[in-house]
């Protein structure tokens, strides 16, 4: 199954929407709450990024028998060198993000731990596109 | 603990019931339908918050009491008393007058039910500062919260601090205080007078134990009219008068909004009000809070004093316990009651734990995910269909709750009454099937009525 969600850059009264839908339809898939909670940490912290950095964007999710992948794409300033972005603290995010408790250079380091595989394409100037995928498995009790 | 189903302190009354569907529109999980123009609940959902008991009109739902002769059947006869009794009384009645009524009803001993906050701060104190892993921690008081996260935030369970209310702890602290006396057990009877529908279900299917140690209930508005009407018809009580009790402030506010919070080490917040709740655990389970410890919640506005077995407006009953909380700021005398509970530390301390809390989720739509993802497909489809009105007329709260019950094989499309007009007018339904189909969800009486 699909799940489609519009990112409003710089709306962060929105942020964590998608993220709250998707876990929403996972909670009902009886999929392991240890799972859920990878899966949430992850679109939560995608979706902040596009809010934070990018003018606008899209998250889709697809759910299949045995793993969910998360596409988030969005249109922004990209990221110039993606490796240093994966660093622990490494942030970009302005003082008034970071003021209202976001941009602590976490975000993309946290993705990675929670997620099983993770993609990150980017051109400077044009776009991020995250794309998430983590495995599935029912609730064992 | 294996359990077959869950005990429930609320029961509707079907004779009294005029399928108003009031209560299915505010509960919380979602836990009634309309059939046959009676209220139902389904059992494995309902938290026993009590949201429906306050809503419904003609007083259909009964909250479940032991016989009040069931005191009887113990030689030994334990009033446990919550602070929120004495708050619901005007505080020109002395809680000594209080005890004393209850006495005459029958009690051999009361003890305030908020006796072992004390103790129980103190280990939570040191749940908190030994589990640093897990943030924030939620406190286990409110019984209805509890059930609340076991069926809707099945992730969060462990985040619950598995330790006893305080009165669990007044009554264990009796039971041992009157061993010592030389009584035996089984000739003890401990009695809670209850605020609520869900202390009433965790009594009787504790959550975390076999068995809970509290052996009967009795209600809070019973015990309130008792006591008013004796202390009205007479002016000084005949009986025995107990000697006074010591609580401290942090024991008489515990019950109260803040009341454990406030007492916490670290960053700590409360929330009341069920739904204030829901929408917190939501932000919560969406890792949008952190750097919080420790996490307060109860299901009532104004906690224990906005209980659905209360009498007297919950602001006044916490204004009064407030009032008794700043006179209580002294030191206490070692003749007093209460005091006695610090001999019973180590013995306390060793049984205040439970086991482990188990998720039961709710919400699944299947037990397998290929299997749960071929529902919500048929799920997503009904609700191309369906108006998204959430009107209840087909006996389910809202479009997406009759479109999963379809899928669960408990309703059919033909309920929704959007519906039923489409089919009608592309003939594929009679006038008289419709009718048939509103007369199984809202009974003969709704549809039999004489216009002139």
């Amino acid at each position: 199954m699909h799940m489609h969600f519009e990112v409003e850059g710089g709306n962060f009264s929105r942020a964590g929407y998608a993220s709250s839908e998707i876990k929403k339809v996972l909670k009902k898939l009886n999929v392991n709450a240890q799972t859920i909670k990878r899966i949430v940490v992850s679109s939560y912290e995608a979706e902040v990024n596009i809010v934070a950095h990018a003018r606008k964007g899209k998250i889709s999710a697809t759910i299949d028998n045995d793993k969910i992948v998360l596409q988030c794409n969005d249109e922004g300033p990209g990221i110039p060198d993606i490796e240093k972005a994966m660093q622990q603290g490494f942030s970009t995010a302005s003082s008034e993000v970071r003021e209202m408790g976001f941009g602590a250079g976490m975000g993309l380091p946290n993705i990675k731990n929670n997620a099983d595989k993770l993609e990150i394409n980017s051109e400077v100037g044009k776009g991020t596109n995250v794309k998430i995928t983590i495995a599935l498995s029912s609730e064992t009790n | 603990m294996k359990s077959n189903g869950f005990h429930h302190a609320l029961t509707f009354c079907k004779e009294t019931c005029v399928g108003c569907s009031h209560c299915m529109k505010v509960c919380p999980t979602q836990a009634i339908r309309v059939h046959n123009g009676k209220a139902e609940l389904m059992p494995n959902r309902c938290i026993d918050c009590g949201e429906c008991y306050r809503v419904c009109p003609v007083d259909a739902i009964k909250v479940e009491q032991d016989d009040f002769d069931f005191i009887f059947n113990y030689k030994y006869r334990v009033a446990l008393v919550p602070g929120v009794l004495l708050g619901q009384l005007s505080e020109e009645i002395n809680p000594r007058q209080i005890y004393s009524v209850l006495m005459e009803l029958g009690f051999t001993h009361v003890c305030e039910a908020e006796t072992g906050a004390e103790i129980l701060k103190h280990a939570m104190e040191n749940y908190v500062s030994k589990n640093p892993d897990i943030r924030p921690l939620i406190s286990a008081f409110c019984p209805a919260i509890v059930r609340l996260i076991q069926v809707k935030f099945p992730s969060l369970v462990n985040h619950i601090i598995p330790m006893k209310p305080p009165l669990d702890i007044a009554g264990l602290y009796y039971q041992e205080l009157l061993k010592k006396q030389g009584v035996n057990e089984d000739e003890i009877g401990l009695f809670y007078i209850t605020p609520c529908a869900a202390k009433i279900a965790a009594i009787k299917s504790p959550v975390g134990e076999v068995k809970s140690v509290i052996n009967g209930v009795i209600n809070m508005d019973f015990a309130f009219n008792k006591v008013l009407t004796t202390i009205k018809q007479s002016k000084s009580p005949s009986c025995f008068v107990p000697s006074d009790s010591y609580l401290s402030p942090q024991a008489i506010l515990w019950s109260l909004t803040t009341g454990e919070s406030s007492n916490m080490p670290g960053r700590s917040l409360a929330i009341d009000g069920i739904n204030n709740v829901i929408e917190f655990l939501e932000e919560l389970e969406n890792e949008e809070v952190s750097n919080i410890d420790f996490l307060e919640l109860r299901s009532c506005d104004e906690s224990c004093a906005g209980g659905i077995l209360t009498s007297t407006n919950r602001f006044f009953t916490a204004e009064r316990l407030r009032n008794r909380a700043k006179s209580a700021n002294r030191k206490p005398d070692k003749t007093e009651v209460g005091m006695e509970i610090r001999d019973f530390n180590d013995y306390l301390v060793d049984h205040l734990k439970i086991e482990k809390i188990e998720p039961r989720s709710m919400l699944k739509l299947d037990e397998n995910i290929k299997g749960a993802l071929e529902k919500m497909k048929k799920v997503n489809e009904l609700m191309e269909i369906l108006p998204y009105v959430d009107c209840g007329i087909c006996g389910s709260p809202t479009c997406q709750s009759l479109a999963e019950d379809i899928v669960r094989e408990e309703a059919e499309v033909s309920r929704c009454i959007f519906i039923q007009r489409i089919l009608e007018q592309k003939g594929t339904f009679t006038q008289q099937e419709s009718i048939d189909v509103m007369k199984e969800i809202w009974g003969e009486k709704k549809l039999d009525k004489d216009l002139k």
